[in-house]
């Protein structure tokens, strides 16, 4: 698999905390890569410094062959890489429709205005949110809030969409709406790096997962792999979550 | 509405009871008729779509939003025109969604304040606050650093945390397990068994709906600003149309 972005060495230092601590990751073209990892392991971090909210202490980022290490957020989201944001925070004056066209405007839809207005119909639609294009977004609830976000980001026409908890706060019939989104942003062909806690939803969409600790990488592979790792149960999912995904990896 | 049995459990006091609730913001009602019995020394869960009223049911407990309708009776004295400090100061205690902290002000500044009301109990608050510390040793290494500067996951435990720290006789988390590893739901879970067991009260609303049963001992689902149904958690669980509802497909 062609590698999309990849990551040597970085490190991101905030005074006398190491969030980031040497990072090496590959993203491959076209996979849906899980990052996982306790409260304040640094997956958040790692978005905001790939997409140039805070530079890298140290090391480098290639994406698409370019050195993209010294972006600044607009150079990052121009070149294709997005992201959704824990906390979303929308225009909330704003309606939804033009939310997400000020997303595709930013983001060079080329055509202008017109154009932009007809992406932003595009990907509301796509979302489900087509039916609340003209309500002002301070009107949206939570689950609708975060597929607003996730059309934002889609406007963008991005190659490489971060999702920071896009689930957070969703119940489980919206989760699984939420999931089927996911699956269908990949199959377009966007490659997709989920940073999720809801672990059913990172085992049945990612083909691959890396864990983050304390900033530093503890493991990278298949998801059969990620929870039968003893490191990884023990910084992350716990006893009980691993003796669970043990019998439903049995019985699949 | 008559009053439940008493005959079922050594521990089935009514603490709290809410009778043909209404409240909402500005022209929008929310709540149109909330019936509910909270018994002491329960874990009771609420469940519900996203917009069914769980978190306006917690602020209109609370006195955050007016009642406009209907009646609010702790130990049977009507509390549905109390203010926020006066809903505290009876001793119940509200997690908000979204952590709310003070964000600039350190952890162990956050957890006090959550003791303001505890005048003159002192050596109280300190053996509170260390009790707290020890359900979370995340936020004793952490007590001098801005509560803001801290992961979503340990501010979540800081907002508990200063739950706690008003002594409640009822505490109501809303979104328990937002943004959180497994481990640490896992954690906090047993956590709040422990608290529970030791006689503490607990009203959660919590999206994972099969955590929410588990962890609780009756629940109420609502829907459209009702309570629509009720019973005891391990019923509601094994309810074909809970679990359509609000499981999916993920429940399997």
């Amino acid at each position: 698999m062609a590698e999309l972005m990849q990551l040597d060495a970085v490190s991101r230092r905030f005074g006398g905390l190491q969030a980031l601590d040497r990072v090496t990751l590959d993203i491959g073209r076209g996979e849906i890569l899980g990052l996982i990892g306790p409260n304040g392991a640094g997956k958040t971090t790692l978005v905001n410094v790939v997409t140039g909210v805070h530079r890298a202490t140290g090391g480098r980022i290639r994406f698409e062959g370019r050195d993209t290490t010294a972006f600044r957020p607009y150079q990052a989201a121009r070149a294709g890489i997005a992201r959704t944001f824990q906390v979303v925070q929308p225009f909330p004056e704003l309606s939804v429709h033009e939310n997400v066209t000020a997303a595709a405007l930013f983001c060079g839809a080329n055509g202008g205005l017109r154009h932009a207005r007809v992406v932003a119909g595009e990907q509301l639609e796509f979302v489900g949110l087509s039916a609340a294009a003209d309500q002002p977004a301070a009107n949206l609830t939570l689950a609708m809030r975060k597929r607003l976000e996730l059309a934002k980001a889609l406007a963008m026409k991005p190659k490489l969409l971060f999702l920071d908890e896009v689930n957070a706060g969703l119940n489980s019939a919206e989760v699984e709406q939420a999931m089927g989104l996911i699956q269908q942003i990949a199959a377009t062909g966007v490659t997709i790096v989920l940073i999720e806690h809801l672990m059913k939803v990172v085992l049945s969409v990612c083909s691959r997962i890396v864990v983050l600790h304390n900033g530093a990488l503890i493991a990278d592979g298949p998801p059969s792999s990620i929870v039968s790792n003893q490191h990884v149960v023990e910084a992350y999912l716990g006893k009980k979550y691993a003796q669970m995904a043990a019998q439903a990896a049995g019985n699949p | 509405m008559t009053t439940p049995s008493t005959s079922t459990g050594t521990n089935d006091g009514e603490l709290m009871r809410i009778e043909g609730l209404q409240s909402g913001y500005g022209p929008v009602t929310v709540l149109w008729d909330v019936n509910l019995v909270v018994p002491e020394g329960r874990i009771t869960a609420l469940i519900g779509s996203n917009g069914a009223g769980k978190s306006t049911l917690m602020r209109t407990i609370s006195g955050l939003v007016a009642t406009r309708a209907g009646r609010l009776l702790w130990q049977g004295r009507e509390i549905q025109h109390s203010t926020p400090a006066q809903v505290l100061g009876l001793g119940i205690a509200h997690v908000p969604e979204g952590r709310r902290l003070f964000s600039a002000m350190t952890v162990e500044d956050n957890l006090v304040m959550g003791a303001y009301l505890r005048r003159g109990a002192g050596a109280q608050v300190a053996r509170d606050l260390e009790r707290v510390y020890s359900i979370f040793p995340k936020l004793a290494d952490r007590r001098t650093q801005a509560a803001g500067t801290m992961s979503g996951g340990e501010q979540q435990m800081c907002a508990i945390g200063r739950g706690l720290m008003s002594a409640p006789r009822l505490l109501m988390i809303d979104e328990l397990s937002l943004g959180l590893s497994p481990l640490l739901v896992e954690q906090l879970i047993e956590a709040l068994v422990s608290l529970n067991r030791d006689g503490l009260t607990i009203l959660v609303v919590e999206q994972d709906v099969v955590a929410a049963l588990e962890v609780s001992s009756q629940a109420f689902v609502m829907d459209m600003g009702r309570v629509v149904q009720h019973g005891p958690s391990d019923q509601l669980l094994a309810d074909p149309a809970v679990r359509k509802a609000y499981l999916g497909a993920l429940a399997d």
